[in-house]
Parts: structure tokens; sequence; C-alpha cells
């Protein structure tokens, strides 16, 4: 084992020590008679990247909207930063969700607005004081954090695939969330750009030290990312440990992700 | 529950309607199960309408370019077409009223089907055509490409910010268009009569204003508040609740003009009635 690898694993263990921000106990969801999640338990610790692995339409999307409260759950318990989400009010809720950010499977960009209203537009809403010039420096930091500052006055159609999801990513990021959803933030990239936003979640975690759940197809991008990966099957959880461990898992069908 | 059915009344209209067929229902039973769910959640949709915009905090920029982008832009289109109906419905009544010898008659007549009734429920058409369609479709594909939720996620409630603003500013903005395609209209009246013979502009309008009174003008007016709320309602309620997939925003712009048109249709015939009710 390199030394790179040893120094990932300490700190792997170093991260599951950590306090709870997201617990999941008994969670379940249907649509119709499509049950969809059936049984979660699912704690995510502060600062670790977690990855979800699953085949499509296993309900992934669904999971991780329980948690921003995009869907919501038919049974059993949420509880978020410490606060169960079923006893909280309209407003307190809207607070809670403030400090999660999620990034969109398809990017979700305002189409009507440029890159530049497009960051400027949670940063309006969040707070109604902030100054012209607070917001020009947060915008043209989060274009650097992402590398698009030469698009910021571009209209979101005229970026390619990678450049939207980037845009995406520093959308969500300008409001420094303390937990991250990532809805397979690579796919439909080559290699070399997947490889960049891989590395940009693993900055944002370092920097920010945020906790995010990160769902991906791309082995590549889990290998790079998670400090521990989680694989749905038929609405529960299959298997779970680190990359390394699932690799040479004894259940054939968990292996077959990792080929 | 309820809120479950805000949010998502096209599944609960497939549920249902796999529920109906597994129970062996006949088609028209789901036909009918179908058409009461979509009532249904219409109204709620209305009630959640008048719910949100009376609770702050009010979307007043927002409000303001949407007005703008909605009334200001149809401008245009609305002049152009009150125009055309002005001078049409006079070239076309003259033959008439020369059979009888009351060519003199022609402004107040014209003046009278105009304000009372043509002006109004043609730009209300317009009005569907234009804005009720950009309102379903714009909506739609915001659904589709997912920009309400993440609306949502940012903090920002979609409901306010889209649907409100937009319902307010259609009926805000309807009975100004409406007026506006009125008093074209009528210039287009004088180009008619004036294609045969002389009529001055003073005796023109002084005959408009002896025909209209009050009595026209108010319930007119009133109507048309009316049907640009039918209008923007029906567009944001097929927009917001349209299926995921590209199909849906085509389906939604349609279905939204259909439907917004028909709600003009019923609105002004029961605003007919109530008028002729207090007239008498
Ligand atoms: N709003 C909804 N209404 C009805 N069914 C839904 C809804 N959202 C998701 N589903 C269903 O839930 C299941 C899981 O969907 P989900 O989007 O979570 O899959 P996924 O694991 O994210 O797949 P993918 O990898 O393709 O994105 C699917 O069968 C889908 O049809
Ligand atoms: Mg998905």
């Amino acid at each position: 084992m390199t030394a790179a690898a040893t120094h990932r694993k300490a700190e792997d263990e170093n991260k599951k020590n950590g306090s709870v921000v997201v617990k999941m106990e008994h969670l379940k969801k249907s649509f119709g008679n499509n049950r969809v999640l059936r049984n979660i338990d699912l704690a995510i610790h502060k600062g670790e990247n977690l990855v979800i692995l699953g085949k499509s339409g296993t309900g992934k999307s669904v999971l991780i909207k329980c948690i921003v409260g995009l869907v919501d759950y038919d049974e059993g318990k949420l509880e978020i930063l410490g606060e169960d989400v079923a006893e909280l009010k309209e407003k307190a809720l809207g607070e809670l969700r403030k400090k999660i950010g999620f990034l969109f499977q398809s990017g979700a960009l305002y189409d009507s607005m440029s890159v530049r209203e497009n960051l400027e537009f949670p940063l309006r809403r969040q707070s109604h004081s902030i100054s012209k010039e607070q917001m020009d420096s947060l915008v043209k930091e989060a274009l650097q954090n992402v590398g698009l500052s030469d698009a910021i006055d571009r209209a979101p159609s005229a970026l390619s695939g990678g450049m939207r999801k980037r845009l995406g990513l520093a959308r969500t990021l300008i409001l420094k969330p303390e937990i991250m959803l990532y809805d397979e933030p690579t796919t439909g990239l080559d290699p070399i750009t997947s490889k960049e936003i891989s590395g940009l979640i693993l900055e944002i975690q370092n920097k920010y030290d945020t906790s995010s759940v990160i769902i991906t197809h791309d082995i590549e991008c889990a290998k790079l990312t998670a400090n521990r990966i989680i694989v749905l099957k038929d609405g529960t959880f299959a298997a779970e440990g680190t990359y390394s461990e699932l690799e040479k898992s004894a259940d054939a069908w968990v292996r077959s992700f990792f080929e | 529950m309820e809120n479950v059915l805000l949010q998502h009344p096209e599944n609960e209209i497939q549920e249902t309607a796999e529920l109906s067929e597994s129970t062996s229902e006949s088609p028209a039973d789901s036909v009918f199960h179908k058409f009461f769910l979509e009532v249904s959640s219409i109204t709620m949709f209305t009630l959640r309408f008048f719910k949100e915009v009376l609770k702050p905090p009010y979307e007043f920029k927002e409000l303001m370019n949407q007005s703008f982008q909605i009334g200001y832009k149809s401008l245009p289109l609305v002049a152009i077409t009150g125009f055309i109906i002005g001078l049409v419905l006079t070239i076309q009544s003259r033959p008439t009223l020369a059979k009888f010898g009351a060519v003199s008659w022609l402004p107040g007549m014209v003046a009278v089907s105009l304000v009372r009734e043509i002006g109004p429920v043609i730009c209300a058409l317009i009005f569907a055509g234009k804005v009720g369609s950009g309102i379903g479709a714009e909506l739609a594909s915001m659904n589709v490409t997912e920009q309400i939720d993440a609306m949502q996620v940012s903090g920002t409630n979609p409901f306010k910010y889209l649907v409100v603003t937009r319902v307010l500013s259609s009926t805000l903005m309807l009975p100004l268009l409406a007026v506006f395609a009125d008093a074209v209209g009528l210039l287009g009246s004088f180009v008619g009569v004036n294609l045969n013979g002389h009529v001055s502009a003073f005796l023109f309008s002084s005959q408009i204003f002896q025909s209209l009174d009050f009595r026209d003008l108010f319930p007119a007016f009133i109507k048309t508040f009316f049907f640009g709320f039918a209008i923007g309602l029906v567009g944001s309620y097929k927009g917001y609740y349209s299926n995921k997939g590209t199909e849906g925003v085509g389906k939604a712009a349609n279905s939204a003009v259909v439907f917004a048109s028909l709600m003009v249709f019923i609105i002004d015939m029961i605003a007919v009635q109530m008028t002729s009710l207090f007239q008498n």
C-alpha cells in the first residue's frame, strides 16, 4: 500500500468517528405501487464524502431529494443537523434547507438569466441586505473556483455540458452549504472534465469541511472522492464499505460495479 | 396529504387511474374520476394562490418585471388586432345599416359592440394565445429542467415567485390592454367610416360618446380582470404541474390555450347574464 493510500485510509477512519449531520431511520417512500425506498438507515458524518452507487431507477435521486425536502418521505425518521425534520415548522425548515446545497443531475440552470444572474439569484434571495460590491466579489470568487471566469456575461444556453455542471456547482457553493448533495456530478462528461469535477468535490471537502453525498455511476469519481461507499439495491442498502473493501466484496453483484 | 396532492396532482391522478384499472371499473368511470381530480387540484391551486398572495414577503420586483413582459410586449399584437377588428366590423356593418337607411348610426353601433363585447373578448383570446401559452410553456420547461426544484432548494418559494407574480400581472395587464384595444378599434372604425364618404373626427367621436354610457363601459371593464385572472391561473397551473418530459412542455402550452380560451367564453357568458340581471 502506498503512503498516500495509507493516509487516505486513516482519513476515512477519522471521518467515520465525526459527529452525525444527517441521520435516517427506517425511511420509506413509495410512488403509488412503486416502493422506491423500503427501509433506509443511514448516518452521514461531519466532513465525510459518502458515495451512493446503484442501478438506474433504484431511488438514489429520491433518497437525496428526501434529505433536501423536494420529496416528502412516507414513514421513518429524518434528522438533519440534530433536528427532526417532521417536527419543524415551515420557516425553520426553510432555514435548515439553506444549509444544504444540491447539485441537480441536469444542472437546473435558470435559462432566462445570464451566468452572473444565476449566481446572484440565490445570494439575493438569502439576504436582502447584501451590497452590490459584496455580491460582485462573491460571484467572481465562485466563478474562479470552478474556472468559469470568462463566461460571466454569457447565457447558460451558450455553455457546454461540462461548463453547465460547473456553473451549477458554483451556484450551489456560493451559499457555503454545510451539507452538499451531488446528483451524478460527472455523468455525460469526458474523463478529463470528470476528473476536474472530482477534484473540485475533494477541494470543497477540504476547504470547507463539507459533508457530502455523491451519487454517481462513474467509478473513477467514486474512487477519487469517496471516504465511504454504499450500494443501493431494491430500496435498501446492499453493501457498505470503503472503495478497497467493496472492490474485493464477496458478493459478485457488488463487485460488478467496480469492473 | 393535502400537501402531497398539491405537489403531485399528476401522480395522484396516475395512481388513481391505476387503481381503478385494477378494480376493473369501466373506462367512463376513470375519465369521470380524472375530471374530478383535475377540478379538485385546480381548485386547490387557486386556493393556494389566494393564500400565498396575501402572505409576505411580496415579490414586488418580479411582479413589475412580469407586468412588463406580459403587458408591454403584447401591445403591438393587441393594437394590430384591435385596429383590424374595428375596421372590418365597420365595413361589414355598413350594407346592413344602409338597407334601413341608418348609416349615420354606424359609429355608435360599432362602438357599442366593440366596447361591450368584441374588444374585451378578442383581446382576451389573443392574450390567452400569447400569454397563457407563454406562461404554460415557460413554467413547464422550468419544471422539466428542475429549475423550479432548484429555486425551492435555494430558499425561494417558487409558487410565490413564479405563479403569484404571473397571475397577478396578467390580471392587472389584460384590462389595460383591453382598453387600449377598444381605443385602437375605434380608430380602425373611424378609418372604416371614412373609406366610403366623409365623417369628421369630431362628429365621429360625438356619436360614439352619445351611444356609450357608463353601464356599457363598467361591466365590460370589470370582466376583463376575470379574463386576465383565469388566463394567468390556467397557464400557470398547466405549466407548474406539467409532466416531466419534453412532450410535457408542448402539452402544457397547448392545453393552457385551449382551456384558457374556453374559460374566457364561460366567464363572458356569466358576466353577460349578471349585467343584464342588474340592469333590469
Ligand atoms: N416524482 C415522482 N413521481 C413518481 N415516481 C417517481 C418520482 N420520482 C421518482 N420516481 C420513481 O422512483 C424510482 C427511482 O427514481 P430515481 O430518480 O431516484 O432513480 P435513480 O436511482 O436516481 O436513477 P438514475 O440513476 O437513472 O438517476 C423510479 O422508478 C421513478 O420512476
Ligand atoms: Mg437520479
